[in-house]
């Protein structure tokens, strides 16, 4: 005989169980459609496999589990599905959760299924995923599901199988141990086998089960497994009470009994899972206990689930009037039930319809007399009369310090107490309200996350504009400067063309730098050479089979074609080599630069020499290819090459004898040279240097240009001090802005700042006015665009006259008023509500342009001219 | 050694207690340095009490400047989406006595909202993306929006910006699992109607039906 323990508190309520136990199990009539709710456990509802209208096998998967802690549900016959809606279900709130409706066709039709022959055989996951899929939780409390239960992480030293049912009333699980015994100690071994055979295996019984205690006692016999019987008490049912009863280890508050070693499962469940495995049948009934005065007749019964208890009640002559209060599970811990529609859930242990004898109106509560009975007969060892106050006020931090969250809500304390208080209720509120506390305290951190990651997000995207803004400026400043110093000419209508031809050229001329250019020329050799010693493998393996003689003249034509390719590709690379001087001794990159070097420095007749004798050289080389080629289309494209080439050296040839004797004269027609192009030329070998130059270098490079700069502001100033012009004062400021610049590169530098600025070159043209289309300055970014622009435009304006320079204005803003019509237009059209912004504009734009024109107009030359 | 200290007792203590001040001292500066307390931990307390629904309902661009603004002195009944419970807590927690809520315009109610948008009145214009200050809304320019009920904070920021007015702030319906028992009445109230709480555990033992 086992030693047993005793629990602290614990009371003797009737017990009330002959009436249900008269004779075995029951079965019902099928129900003529059943209720099968998706959340029937502890955790996430499962999810529907089936949609209205499918039939269904007994049997079948109609919900899958979704997460974790989650469990399947099957039909519990065969039939049609009706719906998938909101239904009222047993829960105390009398509320509606989503539930599957099922038509019985009265067929009982099983679909397939076959228990596990040897399951010893199986491996415990393989079992636990069959006992997950067949939707088994804890029948007997709060319907955890059982795989989970099963699987825990710590070994496993004791299993413990509760038969208590200490409530009053419920017999269900007592009818189960008398009738089913054999199939429970089967259950109990495959529950070992998951467990990993632990050592000890018990059974616990209230001694008020004798014949239940005598069925299992038999069916036990030489299996290991001990049935321990043990003095009946109100709540030893409890898991952790039934655990200190049975081994004397007290799980700790917060704790699970599988920390301690121990897992317990009550009979109906370990009946359940001797069903899925041995027999395959997933958990689509259970013994529920229909009892109490209001029923005529009291019984236990197999009930599949989702039977309407409505259904349940009639089969047992339920007086309505009779009952004063439908309760589900027993008097202690069950709830009433608002609807006798709802159906019988795996959690149904009972259904209790009590009388007004049975459940007499609750007596007025009174106040508490602090007598302290309550904590006598609390079997958690609590302190209930302190979590009541405490629960009165709110006071959550005291309720989890006194433990509130170990109370397993037997109701025990309520069952003494003299005045009469609900304390449970008290109990169950302040423990959903803490719990709801604790889910908007972790809503609340969510929300602050997200809060602290949205401001990020805007700081990050403020931070990023602002880089962007400073690119664009400094992108902008190193466009005017490339302007400034290039002096690109703005003459003539044809100038933006040609600047956007340069651009393009200068782009092709990246893709091709002369090293690129080499490493294609080489690998278009390689391939060729390749080609040819393809072609001629297969010819010498057509002549080895024998090939007739036409496709052999093709593989010959072929192989001929191949070589001349390679000839042609090997003199191209050869004449490449020649027109690249100084290859060799040093790195082409250095060759590069130095030419570059060389143009930058070069006077304008120079400059022109050499393009002239490049020319000539591309010229001759690209005559001596065609000379050598014999494809008539490669022919035609190098002659087009070469035409071009030929243009060029004309008109480079005219500019050069344009440009006279003195290189450094200005150039005046825009037509014969074309000066645009030459500067972007000067600009694209600049930059190109200043790629190749050390910061320093570059500093100096900048320097020099600021010099050249000043120089010029310095000639305009003056020039405009003697005119008297209303300009003076700008360009001065200018000016000085000029030299502050100057002054800080100097700085930069760390070079003495040179004392006089050099004299201005003279080769700087002087800008020609009068273009009033702003140049395009071939960038990809359209703000620095935009601003180089600006810049351009106001250094034309500075040097207009007044005049042209109102024609120019009133020009652009003949643009200005075009543009803000057509978004107007736009916006009108959209609805926008930016349309009267807009309209404001576009007056203030018009009034401009009136009195622009009308000073036009009335002063046709009001300065006398410039 | 011996001599001086007899000879010199006054110079002997005073050098002790110097030397004991300094290893002292020396302990005490490291362990400032090796256990220092990384941030603000009282703003971080305050922050944790208040509701994080960022509406600026309290006059501070979301909850944690409000928590700064408390720390550095502000009231601590300002904000309305914490009701009374927070401004207890943070009574509580500053230990000072609990004021009274100051909600004269705020909206202080029990319904947990959320926002909800038309979305077929919705014209795509992202106003209410950018006055969301938990990211919880999802659209695009001349899509349409939605707001996501899990992530909103119900503080209303968005509804104004709309210009076609289809935000509205729904109540959040409650479900079977965030039901939860509510306390019984007070016990004076209970006495009064002599209609008790509904009760359980009530099977006493009232002689009128046999064990
Ligand atoms: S039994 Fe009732 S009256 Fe007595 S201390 Fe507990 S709560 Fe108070
Ligand atoms: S209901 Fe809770 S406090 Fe009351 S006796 Fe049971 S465990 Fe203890
Ligand atoms: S009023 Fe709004 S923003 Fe201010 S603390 Fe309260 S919830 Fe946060
Ligand atoms: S969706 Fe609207 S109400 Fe919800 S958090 Fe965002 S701004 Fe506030």
């Amino acid at each position: 005989m086992r030693k047993i323990w005793d629990i602290p508190g614990g009371i003797h309520p009737p017990e009330n169980k002959h009436q249900s136990l008269t004779d075995g199990i029951g079965t019902i009539a099928m129900p003529e459609r059943l209720i099968l709710p998706l959340n029937q456990h502890a955790g996430a509802p499962a999810k529907p496999l089936v949609k209205p209208g499918d039939r269904v096998l007994k049997g079948q998967m109609i919900a899958e589990p979704v997460g974790f802690i989650s469990a399947a549900l099957h039909a519990p016959t065969s039939g049609t599905i009706d719906g998938i809606a909101d239904q009222p279900v047993p829960h105390p709130s009398g509320m509606s959760a989503r539930c599957i409706e099922l038509v019985p066709d009265g067929r009982d039709e099983w679909c397939d299924h076959q228990g596990v022959g040897d399951y010893r055989a199986q491996p415990p996951t393989a079992l636990l995923e069959l006992i997950r899929n067949a939707g088994i939780t804890g029948l007997g409390g709060a319907g955890f599901p059982s795989s989970v239960k099963l699987g825990p992480r710590q070994p496993i030293d004791t299993l413990v199988i509760n038969g208590t049912e200490c409530e009053p009333y419920i017999t269900a699980d007592d009818s189960l141990m008398q009738a089913r015994a054999p199939e429970i100690i089967e259950g109990v071994n495959i529950l070992r086998h998951i467990l990993g055979n632990p050592e000890t295996v018990l059974i616990g019984i209230e001694d008020n089960k004798p014949r239940a205690f005598e069925q299992l006692t038999e069916a036990a016999e030489g299996t290991g497994i001990e049935v321990v019987e043990f003095p009946t008490k109100y709540p030893s049912g409890g898991e952790k009470q039934l655990i200190q009863i049975l081994t004397g280890k007290e799980v700790p508050s917060g704790k699970l009994p599988a920390e301690l070693g121990i897992v317990c499962q009550n009979v109906g469940t370990t009946f359940a899972v001797y069903n899925a495995i041995c027999r395959g049948e997933p958990l689509i009934s259970r013994i529920t206990t229909v009892t109490g005065q209001a029923c005529g007749r009291n019984g236990n019964y197999e009930v599949l689930l989702g039977t309407p208890i409505s259904h349940l009640l009639a089969h047992n002559d339920f007086d309505a009037k009779a009952c004063t209060r439908l309760v589900m599970g027993g008097p202690m811990m069950g709830f009433t039930l608002l609807d006798p529609a709802v159906p019988v859930v795996k959690t149904t242990n009972c259904i209790l319809a009590g009388s007004k004898a049975e459940f007499p109106p609750a007596p007025p509560a009174q106040a508490c007399i602090r007598c302290g009975l309550c904590a006598e007969a609390c079997p958690a060892s609590l302190l209930p009369q302190q979590l009541y106050w405490y629960a009165q006020s709110q006071n959550h931090e005291r309720l989890e310090a006194h433990n509130l969250f170990d109370c397993i809500e037997c109701g025990a304390c309520a069952y003494v107490c003299p005045s009469r208080i609900p304390l449970v209720q008290y109990y169950r509120a302040a423990k959903g309200e803490i719990r709801r506390h604790d889910a908007e305290q972790l809503k609340a951190d969510h929300a602050r996350q997200r809060f602290e990651f949205h401001k990020a997000r805007l700081e990050k995207a403020e931070a990023e504009k602002a880089a962007k803004r400073e690119a664009r400026r400094l992108a902008a400043e190193a466009a005017q400067r490339k302007t400034a110093t290039s002096e690109a000419p703005s003459s003539g209508p044809g100038s933006a063309d040609d600047l956007i031809q340069a651009a393009k050229a200068r782009a092709a001329a990246k893709k091709a730098s002369p090293d690129e250019q080499k490493a294609k020329l080489e690998r278009s050799v390689e391939a060729n050479r390749n080609r040819l010693k393809i072609a001629r493998d297969k010819l010498a393996e057509g002549r080895d089979q024998g090939l007739d003689s036409d496709a052999m003249a093709k593989l010959e034509v072929k192989v001929n074609e191949a070589a001349l390719k390679l000839k042609t590709a090997e003199e191209k690379l050869a004449s490449f080599d020649d027109t690249s001087p100084g290859k060799g001794d040093s790195t082409v990159a250095d060759d590069a630069a130095s030419r570059v070097m060389d143009r930058v420095t070069a006077s304008r007749r120079e400059q022109l020499e050499t393009t002239v004798a490049s020319l000539k050289k591309r010229i001759a080389s690209a005559e001596q290819a065609i000379g050598a080629e014999t494809a008539d289309a490669t022919i035609a494209a190098l002659q087009s090459g070469l035409e071009k080439q030929r243009q060029k050296l004309a008109e480079a040839e005219t500019a050069l004898a344009g440009l006279g004797p003195d290189g450094d004269q200005k150039v005046t027609d825009p037509t014969t040279v074309d000066a645009a192009s030459a500067a972007i030329a000067r600009a694209q070998a600049k930059a190109a240097a200043r790629a190749s130059m050390t910061p320093e270098q570059k500093a100096r490079e900048d320097l020099h240009a600021l010099d050249q700069r000043i120089a010029k502001a310095r000639d305009k100033a003056q020039a405009a001090r003697a005119e008297d012009s209303e300009h003076a004062a700008t360009l001065e400021s200018a000016l000085e802005k000029l030299e502050e610049k100057r002054r800080g590169l100097i700085e930069a530098l760390g070079a003495e700042p040179e004392e006089t600025v050099p004299e201005r070159p003279v080769a700087e043209s002087v800008p020609a006015p009068s273009a009033v289309e702003p140049h395009p300055v071939p960038n990809d970014d359209p703000a620095a665009a935009a601003i180089a622009r600006a810049q351009a435009k106001a250094r034309e304006m500075a040097a207009m006259t007044p005049e042209q320079k109102r024609r120019v204005e009133l020009a652009s803003l003949d643009e200005r008023i075009a543009k803000a019509r057509s978004k107007l237009d736009s916006a009108l059209a959209e609805g926008s509500e930016h349309v009267e912004a807009l309209q404001g504009a576009l007056e203030k734009l018009e009034n401009k342009r009136r009195s622009l024109a009308q000073q036009d107009s009335d002063g046709v030359n009001p300065e006398g001219g410039a | 050694m011996i001599e001086i200290i007899t000879q010199e007792p006054l110079l002997a203590a005073l050098v002790a207690m110097v030397g004991l001040a300094v290893a002292f001292g020396a302990v005490l500066g490291f362990a400032a340095v090796k256990f220092k307390v990384e941030g603000d931990p009282i703003v971080d307390q305050i922050d944790h009490i208040l509701p994080q629904t960022q509406c600026g309902q309290c006059g501070y661009p979301g909850c944690r400047p409000y928590a700064e603004a408390i720390a550095n002195g502000d009231e601590i009944n300002k904000c309305p989406p914490g009701g009374q419970a927070t401004v207890n807590a943070l009574a509580d927690l500053l230990d000072v006595p609990a004021p009274e809520l100051d909600a004269e315009d705020g909206d202080q109610s029990d319904v947990k909202k959320v926002a909800y948008i038309r979305e077929a009145e919705c014209i795509g214009c992202t106003k209410c993306i950018q006055a969301c200050p938990v990211d919880a809304i999802l659209g695009a320019a001349k899509q349409m929006h939605t707001v996501i009920a899990s992530e909103c904070t119900g503080c209303d920021l968005c509804v104004e910006p709309c210009p076609v007015d289809c935000i509205e702030m729904r109540p959040v319906p409650q479900t079977i699992s965030d039901w939860q028992w509510t306390i019984p009445a007070p016990l004076g109230e209970r006495l009064q109607g002599l209609r008790s709480a509904d009760i359980i555990a009530t099977d006493r033992d009232t002689g009128t039906r046999a064990a």
